[in-house]
Parts: structure tokens; C-alpha cells; sequence
């Protein structure tokens, strides 16, 4: 079985694993950072992304094997050390999460698009975002969390 | 001072009438001086002043793990920054409510939670508050009637002295009995500081940093997983066929057989999952799922309610058979559903570890059905139920599905097959193709009205499968309609089916709020007016349907190419009215641009709770309406995952949700499946409004749409 060396977080880790283990498992399961989810394991749902140099990816979809050297990923953990993010700030403030569990996904999601674009139209929101679903439906709040944070 | 059981009337109604004092100040006591007592099974209180409150209930996304605390804390009158809530340890008798007869439980289902909570957590918080005053009382050497609270701290006017409960720690003593606290001895809702007021959820700091803990993120030492296969064809047992294969892959630790799956227990989760895409199984055809189709059912169905009478009466009212003969009208109209699926985000699974010696056993799960699991469990293992031991995770969304225990059981089979702690989780075709689904079912309603145009006599009648599951909702108590009847054709079909978000009231409402759009149309009489007079009896129903009209502007010039539409529901206790504005997409999509709904639901403890479930089971209540539909073929599931199972985007969303509450003072009621139920006959009506046709199959699919606009219009 392979070793793999990784940067999660600012951290490198070492996991041995099949080449093919999709990060999810990788994230999950060896670095026990669970705040990335499985949700579908095919990329439908979002629950599982994270930033690969700073660009959203599903990791349920994503190899082991297809992480390259030098790349850098970014879970939910990584995000912030006090959970201060703007992006998680605004999340709290307009009360976003109801039972949660897509929301690491979501907030991954949003973080990227106001790195890209600071000041989205709704359009750009909805577009940008579709990929993530809430069964909870908190669709509404999540458009209103990211324009709150966009305007702070 | 007082005798068990008794009322006891000290007059501890005197909840500070003074000016709110400043917040009050923690005692500065180091953590290594702290102490902390119990003062009764739901609080506990440390001697700088925090106070614990203890959850009873399984949080999903509804809020009650603030909610319930609320109530307590409202009684207990404790400053809310002092308050930290934990699970409650899972002891029905102790921390459950009563439902279902009058017996305990500890149960999250129906909407229930705090309705059924309410009184019984204010009793819990002012008997607590009476324990603090009878040791402040004690210790002061005053009577306990001239003592009053505020936020937190204990005060008698007279001799103006003051302590913070986290002093009371010091000088607590429990009475030997404590009295039943007379309602006259608890707040007014006129003083509530905390029911009724937006206070931020208190777990979800930790559902934005990654942190909360769902079952399926926990981790033991030495920890194994499990994965089943179960198949699509529901009822089948499986054979294994190449067993010596599986066993031999690296890290398969064992195979257990399962009347109706195969499991695998690996050293790691993608060797489970690897393994179980490897298993060459078998399944036996000779159940009665292998003869139904989902879509020759409804037709089958069709054919049922066309014979004379329906097989059982459920509910009458007046003499429907004289009544539908006597009017001077009569109308007839079928509906009809698909399955659908939870699809809760989070997939099954369980976390059980059976202890070395077999007896005894430690599970995380969420679930709705947290009472039940230790009995379960039990039953399973062989041991004593107070050897079963529930950790209550978080639940990525409950919506009905996680109140069985089979999930749980697996886990703990596994865990005791191969004697190490096992994580067990459901893949999300696992979780689609063997779920338990919201029925198929039809509903045919005939009615007659008089020469004025009321309605007269109204049948109801339901073909499917899983009695309540497709009778709930059925019964119209907020509408004037003397005569009516409720009947049911029971058909089982071998199709695992569930409570899915307020059950039978999805395809009832559904049905009768478009029947009702329907006489008002032939009638060409405004929605609102028909119901206006349909509800005339009962005046927080109009309330209800009043405030509903104004926030959408119902009667306002609608924009080109748009309509409104409007559907009324009542369902655990909540009277929901919801008005939607439409347009239509040549594809057939329908897209809905905004969303009003007015609730009157009694007392509301947490509002942004309210406002948050009547918001989610809008958009629930949308994609069961646009995008959700199992197909089932010769038995065979025929979806998968959500490349085939679409649940609502982001895009299909409503621009705006406006939700209002009717104020109240009735005691709270159930919110949770309070909007789900009005959707579809809410969108119904506005495309019935837009193009003159109905539809009448959930869900409205692009294709079912098409073909409603090429029929006949109805002459």
C-alpha cells in the first residue's frame, strides 16, 4: 500500500491508503477531520469540498493519487483558527444551519467565490453555489449570509 | 413547609418588578475552586454561576436543543449568558414527555417536541428556581414568599440582600419534597424574557468551524467499519456467492449474513466499500415487491376507486351519500403521487462498540427515537437494557427517517460479529435504494355544492399502502362543510415505506386544496373568497388566511406571464396558509419567484426556529413537488443517487420566503411539517390561475406539465 504525503491545513501528514481512496476517506477516516462530509460520494451534492490551492473541490471525487506534490488543501477546519471567518461570522449571524451537515461544504463553497469575485451579484450567488444542496432548504439564508459578508 | 405532591402557594409570582439590574457579574472563582451540584435531574449549577441545562430531545436542524433549554431557563428566570446545554442521559423515565397514551417517551417524530416539552419544561425550571429560593430562604433566615428573581440572581427587598444562583451553590439545600408548581406560580407570557425572543442557536457556532459531531464523524480507538448491501428489491433475502473471494481481499476482518443484506466489516472504510462492490450476490424474486410497478400501481389504483364503496370509513360527518345526491352540482377529481425518498444530507450509519465480555454495548447515532434504543438493543444482545448505552449524535436530518432502529442494529451486529468497535455507514444508494418512502398514493374527492355554490357533502377517498402514513391529513375541521367522509383502500405492495415530512398531508392537502381551487374556478369565484367562507366558523383560520392575502397582495395586478396561487393546512395543531407566485418556462418548468405563508401556531418560543422550519419545509415541499420521484419496476428501485434522484437547488429556490406568525397565547404547537403540506396545492392553484389547466400527479415534471398543457381544456 502507497504512502502519501499531503498538506492539510498548513500540516503535512503521511497516510498509506489504495491510490484510489477518494481525500473524502483520506480527510475522514485517516486524519480524523470530519468537518468535510459524505454526502453522496459522486460529486452531486457538495458536502465534501474543500480548496485545493484555494480552489473548491469535491474531495469525494478527488484520488489520493490525483493530489500532486506541493499542492496545498483546505478544510473547514483550516479556514480560521477562532471560527472567525467573515464568511463563518456572517453564517452566524443570519443563522444559516439548521441540522449543518452541508454546510462545511457550503461555507468551502461561498469562501471561494468572495476570494474571486468580493462583491457577487445574487445571479453570481445562485450560479456559484447550485452545486451545493440543502436538504434543510436554507437556500434563502445562505444567499443573504454571503451578500452580508460580501458588504462587511 | 409543604406536603409531597401539593401546591404550594408561596407567592413566587414576584418576578423582579425593578428595573433590569446590570448583567450580572460571574463570580470570579478560578476554575480549579469550582463546584458544581445538581439541583434537580435538568440542571445542574456551578458555583461561578453557570448553569447546565439538559436536552431531552434529538437535535436536527430544528432547533429544540435551544428551544426546550429556553423554556427551562424562562422559569428558572435565568440570565441566558450563564446557560450551557448538554444531551440529556437517555432515561425516559426521568427526562421523556408524554405522547401516545399517556406513557413516556423519549421520541422526536410528529412535530411533537415542544409542544410536548412546553409544560412539562416550565414545571422543570420553576421547580428548580423554587429549590434555589427555598436554600437562599434557609440561609437568610426569611420567608420564602418575600423573595423575588431576576436573571440570575436571588433577592429580598426588605432586608436588600442579593445573591447570584452561582452563590446559591454554597448554601444549596434540596427540600425533601418539592411541590408542583401551580400555574399560577409561573410566569405570565407578558414577562417572558426569553421565550418568544430571537436567541442565536447554541450549537451553530460549531456547525460553521467543522466541529459538530454527527455519529458518522465519530472515532474510537481500534475502530472498524462496516458497510451492508441490501439490494434494490425490497423483501429479497440475498445469497453470497463469492464469499472465499471477498474474505481473501486485504483488511476484510469478516462476513455477516443478514435476512435481507450481506455485511462486511473492514479494517477501513475503502476496503469496506471496496469489497462491497465486489459482492456477486443473489436475490430471491419470490416476494410480493417483485410484482409492482409504481406506475401500473397508480393505474391499478384508478381502476380501485371506481368500484362502489371504499373498503374502510375512517371519519363521517353528516350524510355524505344523501348529501353528494342532493346538491345541485356535483365534481369529481383524482390525484395522484409518486414514492419519494428522505434524502437526508446524512446518510445512515451507526458507531457500536459490544463490550469484550458481550454484555453491554456504547452506540452513537442519531436518531429520533432515542427511548427505544436501549429496550432494542437489548432485545438484539441478549443483556440487560441499562447495559446499552446511547450517545446522541447530532442528526444531519431526521424528516422522518431516523426514527427506526434498524440502522442502529446493524451497527451493533456488526460490532458484536467481530467483537471491536464498528462504524457502519449507509453509502447513499444504500440510504436511496433500500430507504422507506412516502407511499403512492391516489386520492379521489367528490363533492356537491347548493344552488348558492357551498359546498355541501365532500368525500375523500385514499388508495395506497401504510394506512396512516397516507390517511393523515385527510380530515377538513377548519371548513365549513357539513357533510364529509373519509375512506380508505388499503393495498400492500412489499415496498418499505415511512413517516416522510408531515406524512399523509403532502398528497391530501395537495388534493383538497386543489379541489377546492376547482369548484371555486367552476364557480369562477376567487380562492380567497371560497375559503373566506369556508372558514367562517373558525376565526383564527380566517386570521390566518387574512394575514396570508395581505402580505402576497392577493387581488393586486399580477405581472405578465405570472399568477398566485393559495393552499390552506392545518397539521399539529399549526394553521398554515401559503400563497406562491409562478411563472412558466416553455420547457414546462415552473418556477416559483416568491413565497408567503402566515402560521398561527400558539405560543412561539423560539421565533427564527419558526421562521427557519416554515422556510425549510417550503423549499422540501417544492422539491417534492418539481424534482423528487422514485420509479419502482418489477420491485426494482430504479434511482440511485441524486444524479437521478434531483432534490431542489439554489436556483430553484424561491427570490423570497416571507414567513408571519400570528401572535398567541395558546400553548405552542407543532411547526416542524406546519408549511410542507400547503406547497403543492399552492403552486397547483397558481398554474391552474396562469394556464386554466390542473395538474394532478405529484411531481409536477416538465413532461407532466407539457402534456396537462396539450389536453383539452375541461368544458
Amino acid at each position: 500500500m502507497p504512502a502519501y504525503s499531503i498538506q492539510v491545513n498548513g500540516k503535512t501528514h503521511t497516510v498509506n491508503t489504495e491510490e484510489a481512496t477518494p481525500l473524502l476517506w483520506v480527510l475522514r477516516e485517516h486524519l480524523q477531520l470530519t468537518g468535510t462530509k459524505y454526502g453522496c460520494g459522486v460529486g452531486q451534492c457538495g458536502a465534501c469540498t474543500i480548496h485545493l490551492d484555494g480552489t473548491p473541490m469535491r474531495a469525494c471525487t478527488l484520488p489520493i493519487d490525483g493530489v500532486a506534490d506541493g499542492q496545498s488543501i483546505t478544510t473547514i477546519e483550516g479556514l480560521s483558527e477562532e471560527g472567525d471567518h467573515p464568511i463563518q461570522q456572517a453564517w452566524i449571524q443570519e443563522q444559516v444551519p439548521q441540522c449543518g451537515y452541508c454546510q462545511s461544504g457550503q461555507i468551502m463553497q461561498a469562501v471561494a467565490l468572495l476570494e474571486k469575485n468580493p462583491n457577487p451579484s445574487r445571479t453570481e450567488i445562485v450560479q456559484h453555489m447550485n452545486g451545493n444542496l440543502c436538504r434543510c432548504g436554507t437556500y434563502t439564508r445562505i444567499v443573504k449570509a454571503i451578500q452580508t459578508a460580501a458588504n462587511s | 413547609m409543604t406536603v409531597a405532591g401539593s401546591t404550594v402557594a408561596i407567592g413566587i409570582t414576584a418576578y423582579a418588578l425593578y428595573p433590569k439590574l446590570a448583567a450580572s457579574k460571574k463570580e470570579k472563582v478560578a476554575p480549579e475552586d469550582w463546584v458544581e451540584s445538581s439541583i434537580t435531574a435538568w440542571v445542574h449549577l456551578r458555583n461561578d454561576g453557570r448553569i447546565t441545562i439538559y436536552n431531552p430531545a434529538a437535535e436536527m436542524g430544528q432547533g429544540s436543543l435551544t428551544a426546550l433549554p429556553v423554556i427551562l431557563a424562562e422559569e428558572l428566570d435565568a440570565n441566558w449568558e450563564d446557560v450551557h446545554i448538554e444531551t440529556a442521559p437517555i432515561d425516559v423515565a426521568t427526562y421523556g414527555f408524554k405522547a401516545f397514551g399517556n406513557r413516556k417517551v423519549m421520541i422526536n417524530v410528529g412535530s411533537r417536541t415542544v409542544m410536548g416539552y412546553y409544560e412539562p419544561l416550565r414545571q422543570a425550571g420553576a421547580k428548580a428556581r423554587y429549590i434555589l429560593l427555598h436554600s437562599v430562604a434557609l440561609h437568610w433566615n426569611v420567608p420564602i414568599a418575600e423573595l423575588t428573581t431576576q436573571e440570575s440572581i436571588v433577592m429580598h427587598e426588605t432586608s436588600q440582600q442579593k445573591m447570584s444562583y452561582g452563590e446559591v451553590v454554597d448554601i444549596l439545600q434540596i427540600p425533601e419534597s418539592i411541590p408542583e408548581i401551580a400555574a399560577a406560580d409561573m410566569k405570565s407570557p407578558t414577562d417572558f424574557r426569553l421565550i418568544g425572543k430571537t436567541i442565536p442557536r447554541f450549537e451553530i457556532p460549531t456547525k460553521v468551524d467543522g466541529s459538530a459531531q454527527f455519529s458518522i464523524d465519530v472515532h474510537l480507538p481500534d475502530m472498524h467499519y462496516g458497510v451492508l448491501e441490501r439490494g434494490n428489491l425490497h423483501g429479497s433475502t440475498p445469497t453470497l456467492r463469492n464469499s472465499e473471494a471477498i474474505q481473501a481481499m486485504e483488511g476484510i476482518v469478516a462476513i455477516v449474513p443478514f435476512a435481507y443484506g450481506i455485511g462486511i466489516v473492514a479494517t477501513t472504510m475503502e476496503k469496506a466499500l471496496a469489497a462491497k462492490a465486489k459482492l456477486e450476490m443473489e436475490w430471491s424474486e419470490d416476494v410480493p415487491a417483485a410484482q409492482h410497478s409504481s406506475q401500473l400501481a397508480l393505474g391499478s389504483y384508478e381502476d380501485l376507486v371506481q368500484q362502489a364503496k371504499a373498503g374502510k370509513v375512517l371519519h363521517s360527518k353528516g350524510d355524505v351519500n344523501a348529501a353528494l345526491q342532493q346538491g345541485s352540482k356535483q365534481y369529481q377529481s383524482i390525484y395522484k403521487n409518486d414514492y419519494i425518498y428522505h434524502a437526508q444530507m446524512e446518510p445512515l450509519n451507526a458507531v457500536a462498540s459490544v463490550s469484550a465480555d458481550g454484555k453491554g454495548v456504547a452506540i452513537w447515532a442519531g436518531t429520533q427515537n432515542p427511548g427505544s434504543i436501549a429496550p432494542t438493543v437489548a432485545e438484539v444482545l441478549g443483556i440487560e437494557a441499562d447495559q446499552v448505552k446511547l450517545n446522541l449524535s447530532y442528526l444531519g436530518g431526521g424528516l422522518g427517517r431516523r426514527s427506526t432502529t434498524d440502522f442502529i442494529v446493524e451497527a451493533v451486529k456488526l460490532s458484536e460479529a467481530v467483537a471491536k468497535p464498528v462504524k457502519m455507514i449507509w453509502t447513499r444508494e444504500d440510504d436511496l435504494r433500500y430507504g422507506m418512502y412516502r407511499p403512492l398514493s391516489l386520492q379521489q374527492l367528490e363533492a356537491s355544492t347548493d344552488e348558492a355554490g357551498n359546498i355541501m357533502a365532500l368525500r375523500h377517498r385514499i388508495v395506497g399502502d401504510g394506512s396512516n402514513l397516507i390517511a393523515s391529513g385527510a380530515r377538513n375541521e377548519f371548513y365549513n362543510i357539513p357533510n364529509q367522509e373519509v375512506g380508505l383502500d388499503l393495498v400492500e405492495n412489499g415496498i418499505r415505506i415511512k413517516h416522510w415530512r408531515s406524512v399523509g398531508h403532502g398528497p391530501n392537502k395537495f388534493a383538497i386544496e386543489s379541489f377546492i381551487d376547482e369548484i371555486a374556478a367552476d364557480q369562477a369565484k376567487d380562492p380567497l373568497e371560497m375559503r373566506r367562507a369556508l372558514m367562517k366558523d373558525n376565526p383564527k383560520a380566517l386570521a390566518t388566511l387574512e394575514k396570508a392575502a395581505e402580505m402576497a397582495k392577493w387581488g393586486s395586478p399580477v405581472a405578465e406571464g405570472r399568477a398566485k396561487g393559495m393552499a390552506f393546512g392545518e397539521r399539529s395543531g399549526a394553521l398554515c396558509v401559503g400563497i406562491c407566485e409562478i411563472s412558466l418556462a416553455d420547457s414546462g418548468q415552473i418556477r416559483v419567484h416568491h413565497f408567503w405563508s402566515a402560521v398561527d401556531a400558539g405560543t412561539i418560543v423560539q421565533p427564527d426556529n419558526v421562521v427557519a422550519q416554515m422556510e425549510g419545509g417550503i423549499v422540501m415541499g417544492m422539491s417534492s413537488v418539481f424534482s423528487e420521484q422514485l420509479t419502482i419496476e418489477k420491485g426494482r428501485v430504479q434511482q440511485s443517487n441524486f444524479h437521478d434522484y434531483p432534490i431542489l437547488r439554489m436556483e430553484d429556490a424561491p427570490e423570497s420566503i416571507e414567513i408571519a406568525m400570528m401572535p398567541s397565547t395558546e400553548a405552542p404547537k407543532g411547526i416542524g411539517e406546519a408549511s410542507t403540506p400547503i406547497v403543492a396545492g399552492a403552486i397547483a392553484n397558481a398554474f391552474a390561475a396562469l394556464t386554466g389547466k390542473r395538474l394532478r400527479h405529484l411531481p409536477f415534471t416538465p413532461d407532466r406539465v407539457k402534456e396537462v398543457l396539450q389536453e383539452e381544456a375541461p368544458s
